[in-house]
């Protein structure tokens, strides 16, 4: 049973070889699980963009449509809203935008949207996640005497403004969320596909 | 054990016995050197199980246990879900794949007396393991909820309410309805993913545990264990790791290989691992035209087919599955292997495999007197192998072959007299020479011929 | 041991002949199954959407999956093969209810995605070609694959009408089973647009697009099958030498 010399470098090179080798095909093997997981073709169609027209909206007006089962706010800003933007930055956190993941490139400005008056906005607080409510009223009385307009969360009493930017000293750290969305026409938006992808 | 441990591995160890383990169980396992190509199949009986509940697991994360929505949530799977096909796809063929290992794997029990003393027990929770099989896999073939998964349970259902007195409301019981339904989806989605599964994990270790107490048989059925070293080592042992690990590697990846080449380009295998009737979702109001088990359960209902009367039929069916639980008290001759036993023993086996393979056939087929008629006989020699092997347990007088002939050809005589009619008496008849034919080489064979005589088992393993 | 093997041949052979049985009659004509014949599948798509869809529904099916796999654009998709006013990747359903259906034809129309599994693509194919003229039957037609169907014959306009022929050939046929492929039990008796060359050739195309439609992984499984085969044997090489090596101690 002994009588013959190991050879042991080429057993551990057999060995090792084996070893890797295995351990390659059992990595690939595990691809195809972890990617079940995955969001499906079902759930890919119905988180495709979502096309909408915006004519009719009136100024102040505020619609929901659903993308990526979340709600998606669309609100024509009046010229007095556009004109409160302004005069917020001291009472705000992040007045110019500059967390980059929250809204596309293009809405790194004070309106936070392509076209001024029209505001595009994920409807989800940026703290824990309920759906704030849309105050355009001035001043009014549970909201305090310094309120112009803007969105306020129920749950926990985040506050931010006509353009979804987040005021200090509330439990929200981020303003609200752009969602990538584009111009089909003047009158079409198309929300899910960035400009800048859009008209390359 | 006295020596010092370190590192995590000793931290650990000195908590939780590994190192113990890994030597009891495999770097000091000693198992006879001289397994053969038989040996596989244990190993690959393991690796299946994992594969299943790997797939399994992943196919209960988009599986819908709904009869409204089952059918759909698997052609989700097929089509929607990221390589879902793949892991399905596995399932099914590991299902049938299976079988084939547990087949081979029993074959081998059988080929080389390894149920035998000392190894019942490992024998018995091996046919319980095959008993949870059976149900596992009838279980989750209803859950495509396809035609075959529809009316096959309806059938299978019904055979319980055949026993007399309490049948009906047995029936009614299992299925929770008066007929296969959502109620009845709903609980076998519950035994198949949880229920069975742990049963059989458990199952699985009595079986291994019971195998690593007495030590494993070999093909030359010689307990190596009663040759040892000066050192207290089997001298036709040896390790199980490194040896058989490195060549149970091997086995595992031809068998992956013809696995991988069903799963990739046969996976609904003509019909026999994916039953094209399945792709119909299941219609309460309309039966297919034949509804055929999967092939694994065919024997067993061609079994039940062979007796006319539902309830013995059933009986029949479940003595077939039964008595392989009597095995070790059945052929109790000293000699395991059948390396070393007699050339009537070998008749008997190789008789017996092909009434098997012949049982598996005739369930695949329709109905036809000539084909009721082979059922009956096939199943009359399933039967003889056991009765032939428990008179070949020891050497016997003339006398005693003569008379278990008589007794035998007696009872099948009456039998087919009982049943005999004018329109089927010649079929009768000249098929009643099938089992004669067989009695009279495996038993007269052996009261005046030398052919049942067993040869000398060696002191050693042969290779 | 090779007795035993002839016997497990002969019972797989002699066994496939019944598998498909789904109701209706076995199939008259065969059809040559063509996966990569993406030409073939397109015309088939297109031949789906335009005369299958508008009743039978594909509810498993999406138009996106369908213009990935056959290589056609999305816009052309959009454009000139979804006529339902679904979205690109939803599925094909119909805008057909189940009371019109049943009120129309009796019975809804079946859901075509898994059909070409269930029925196999000979029996499609020869239903497809099986309608013919019978005076018993309410609408004019018969299908000699599935006898009272209620389905119309749809592709008139495309095969013309065909009538059974003189059934004294098939007489003699009858007893000698179904080994040699008999000709043509039909004769046409009213011309269609398409000779019998190309309809026969359009259906081809259809049946071919519903074997894939049936299982639309069916494309990537075989691609995907090599490469796990070239690993395994390449892996099996490994590991025989690895065994090699160390049962040296053994022998």
């Amino acid at each position: 049973m002994t009588k013959h010399v190991v050879d042991t470098s080429r057993r551990k090179m057999l060995t090792t070889s084996a070893s890797v080798v295995g351990a390659v095909g059992a990595a690939v093997t595990l691809w195809p699980f972890v990617s079940t997981m995955g969001p499906s073709a079902r759930a890919l169609a119905a988180g495709a963009p979502v096309e909408i027209d915006v004519s009719k909206l009136e100024p102040g007006q505020k619609i929901q449509v659903e993308w990526r089962r979340k709600p998606v706010w669309i609100i024509r800003r009046s010229d007095d809203m556009l004109a409160t933007l302004g005069t917020m930055d001291d009472r705000l956190r992040d007045p110019n935008s500059t967390a980059p993941e929250m809204q596309p490139v293009f809405a790194q400005n004070e309106t936070r949207s392509l076209k001024p008056e029209i505001l595009v906005l994920v409807g989800i607080c940026t703290h824990l996640g309920c759906s704030p409510t849309f105050r355009p009223e001035i001043a009014p009385e549970d909201m305090g005497p310094d309120w112009v307009g803007g969105f306020y969360c129920p749950c926990h009493g985040s506050r931010f403004d006509l353009s979804g930017r987040v005021y200090k000293n509330v439990p929200a750290n981020n303003n609200l969320e752009v969602p990538p969305y584009q111009y089909l026409s003047d009158k079409v938006l198309l929300i899910g596909v960035n400009a800048e992808e859009g008209a390359a | 054990m006295s020596k010092e441990k370190q590192g995590v591995l000793g931290w650990v160890d000195e908590r939780l016995p590994i190192v113990e383990f890994w030597e009891a169980h495999l770097s000091k396992y000693y198992a006879p050197k001289n397994f053969n190509f038989w040996y596989f199949f244990g190993s690959l009986a393991l690796l299946i199980l994992v594969m299943q509940i790997l797939t399994g697991i992943f196919l209960t994360m988009h599986y819908k246990p709904d009869a409204e929505l089952a059918f759909a949530s698997v052609e989700y799977i097929m089509r929607d879900v990221n390589w879902g096909w793949l892991i399905r796809y596995m399932h099914s063929t590991g299902a049938s794949a299976f079988f084939v290992v547990v087949y081979m794997h029993m074959l081998r029990g059988l080929m080389y007396g390894s149920f035998k003393q000392p190894r019942e027990l490992i024998w018995l929770f091996g046919v319980l393991i095959y008993v949870c099989l059976m149900a596992e896999a009838f279980m989750g073939y209803l859950l495509p909820w396809g035609q075959m998964s529809y009316w096959g349970a309806q059938v299978i259902v019904n055979l319980f309410g055949t026993i007399p007195v309490i049948g009906d409301q047995l029936a009614l019981f299992i299925r929770g309805d008066y007929v296969v339904s959502d109620a009845t989806l709903n609980r076998f989605f519950a035994l198949h993913v949880i229920a069975v599964p742990i049963v059989l994990l458990g199952l699985v270790v009595a079986h291994i545990a019971a195998l690593h107490t007495v030590g494993s048989n070999n093909p030359d059925g010689v307990e190596i264990k009663k040759n040892k070293g000066a050192d207290g080592i089997p001298l036709d042992g040896i390790p199980f790791h490194p040896y058989y690990t490195v060549k149970d590697i091997v086995g595992v990846v031809v068998f992956l290989f013809l696995f991988s080449i069903v799963v990739f380009y046969f996976p609904e295998m003509n019909g026999y691992f994916l039953e094209h009737a399945n792709f119909e979702p299941a219609n309460p109001l309309a039966t297919p035209e034949h509804i055929a088990p999967v092939w694994y359960f065919t024997p067993f209902y061609t079994v039940l087919r062979a007796i006319p009367n539902p309830f013995g039929g059933v009986v029949a069916m479940g003595a077939a599955v039964m008595i392989l639980f009597f095995l070790p008290w059945i052929d109790k001759n000293k000699v395991k292997s059948i390396r070393y036993r007699s050339v009537l023993y070998k008749v008997n086996l190789a008789v017996f495999l092909v009434a098997f393979v012949w049982l598996g056939y005739l369930g695949m087929q329709g109905v036809t007197p000539m084909r009721s008629e082979m059922a009956l006989r096939m199943s009359e020699l399933y039967f003889l192998f056991f009765v032939v092997l428990g008179v070949y347990s020891t050497n016997r007088s003339a006398f005693y072959y003569i008379k278990w002939f008589v007794i035998i050809i007696g009872i099948i005589s009456a039998y087919d007299l009982y049943r005999s009619n004018a329109e089927i008496a010649a079929l009768v008849w000249q098929t009643w020479l099938v089992p004669v034919a067989f009695l009279v080489v495996a038993l007269l064979g052996a009261a005046f011929t030398n052919l049942d005589q067993d040869k000398t088992v060696p002191e050693r393993v042969t290779e | 041991m090779k007795s035993l093997a002839r016997l497990i041949v002969s019972a797989i052979v002699l066994s496939t002949s019944t598998s498909f049985a789904a109701g209706g009659n076995a199939p008259a004509f065969h059809v040559n199954i063509d996966m990569d014949n993406r030409a073939s599948l397109q015309r088939g798509a297109t031949l789906f959407v335009n005369r299958c869809l508008s009743c039978h529904s594909a509810e498993f099916s999406r138009y996106n999956r369908v213009a990935d796999d056959l290589g056609i654009p999305q816009a052309v998709m959009e454009e000139n093969m979804i006529f339902t006013g679904r979205k690109f990747g939803q599925t094909m359903t119909v805008a057909m209810t189940t009371e019109n259906a049943t009120e129309w034809f009796g019975a809804p129309p079946p859901d075509l995605s898994v059909k070409a599994r269930a029925r196999g693509a000979d029996w499609i194919y020869s239903f497809l070609k099986g309608y013919y003229v019978s005076e018993d039957s309410p609408r004019g037609v018969d299908n000699l694959m599935l006898p009272g169907t209620a389905m119309p014959h749809v592709l008139w306009d495309l095969q013309g009408y065909q009538a059974l022929k003189a059934v004294d050939h098939q007489d003699e046929h009858a007893d000698s089973g179904h080994a040699a492929a008999p000709a043509s039990p039909f004769e046409l008796v009213q011309e269609g647009k398409m000779a019998a060359v190309q309809y026969d050739r359009a259906m081809t195309d259809l049946v071919n697009y519903l074997v894939y439609m049936a299982e639309p992984a069916q494309l990537k499984r075989k691609s995907v099958g090599v490469g796990v085969l070239f690993f395994l044997a390449a892996f099996g090489v490994i590991a025989y030498f690895l065994k090699k090596e160390f049962w040296k101690d053994i022998h």
